[in-house]
């Protein structure tokens, strides 16, 4: 194994790391909700009256963020390199599969990881290992 | 109150993410490659949130109501059946095609251009085919019974 060194960036890493973890923390602890974005999505298209407004309003906050960032400094490249068909059939089995699984990064891997749930370290070890082995077989095998 | 904070909340989340370096799809897959160059930056992002977030949960467990006046909603569902494995598997593979999570894609929305838009509303259709299919699976189950 090799280090992209060129690339590593803990600290601002880890401060961005901080402010998920902040935002984390100030939902449940406010609001007594989860973070979890597949889910605060996902329950959108199951409404329920009273249940929708802080949907909206938490991806609303999230769409707009790099907006917010901006004002305060450059915002960091984000080069992506899949094309239109990868997009549509990761985007799919993202939506089915973070819904049948109930969560996310940030629902399993964040959230679940903090509150030692095996549930959520049993799908995190999942994701992570499916990322890896599909990254694999993409740069490695077919790349 | 509840709705202004879960802007606010959203807001300070997508901050996190852009600063930590999750909306840019070549540093997760770089994180995802353990076989090349591989990225730790990922273990900080996660790390950090973790050690803040672990502590926010601790109090949780001990209160019944949230400050704002809500319930404390914590998970309760405890079983890692079929859904969990395969739903988690899917999601992962989906991940290390084009480096992509729901927080971030959602990020990135705004200023991304075309990309993150195409991999949201796939993520949305993906979203609505689970919810057709637990429907269904729902109505049947009550007929079985």
């Amino acid at each position: 194994m090799t280090i992209d060194w060129a690339n590593f960036t803990p600290w601002t890493s880890l401060a961005g790391g901080v402010l998920i973890g902040l935002a984390t923390a100030m939902f449940l602890l406010l609001n007594g909700r989860i973070a979890g974005i597949s889910g605060i999505l996902g329950g959108l298209l199951r409404p329920i009256k009273g249940d929708v407004g802080w949907r909206v309003a938490f991806i609303a906050g999230l769409i707009f963020s790099p907006i917010a960032f901006s004002v305060a400094a450059p915002l960091p490249v984000a080069q992506i390199d899949a094309d239109a068909v990868s997009l549509i059939v990761a985007g799919l089995l993202v939506g089915i599969g973070t819904r049948y699984g109930s969560g996310c990064t940030s629902g399993h891997g964040v959230c679940g990881l903090s509150r030692l749930s095996p549930r959520s370290m049993v799908a995190t070890a999942l994701f992570m290992l499916a990322g890896f082995v599909t990254v694999f077989i993409t740069r490695h095998l077919i790349g | 109150m509840q709705v202004l904070m879960a802007l606010i909340t959203g807001l300070i989340f997508g901050l996190g993410l852009i600063l930590s370096g999750m909306t840019d799809p070549a540093k997760v897959i770089g994180f995802l490659d353990i076989a090349g160059a591989w990225n730790p930056s990922l273990v900080f992002v996660m790390g950090g949130a973790i050690l803040i977030a672990a502590i926010a949960f601790h109090f949780a467990k001990t209160r019944s109501k949230a400050l704002l006046g809500d319930d404390m909603r914590l998970p309760t569902a405890r079983q890692i059946d079929r859904r969990l494995v395969l739903g988690g598997l899917a999601f992962g593979v989906g991940w290390g095609l084009t480096g992509y999570c729901p927080g971030p894609a959602l990020a990135s929305l705004a200023i991304g251009g075309s990309k993150p838009l195409i991999f949201v509303v796939a993520m949305l259709a993906g979203m609505a085919i689970f919810e057709i299919q637990d429907r269904r699976s729902s109505a049947h189950k009550r007929k079985a019974v």
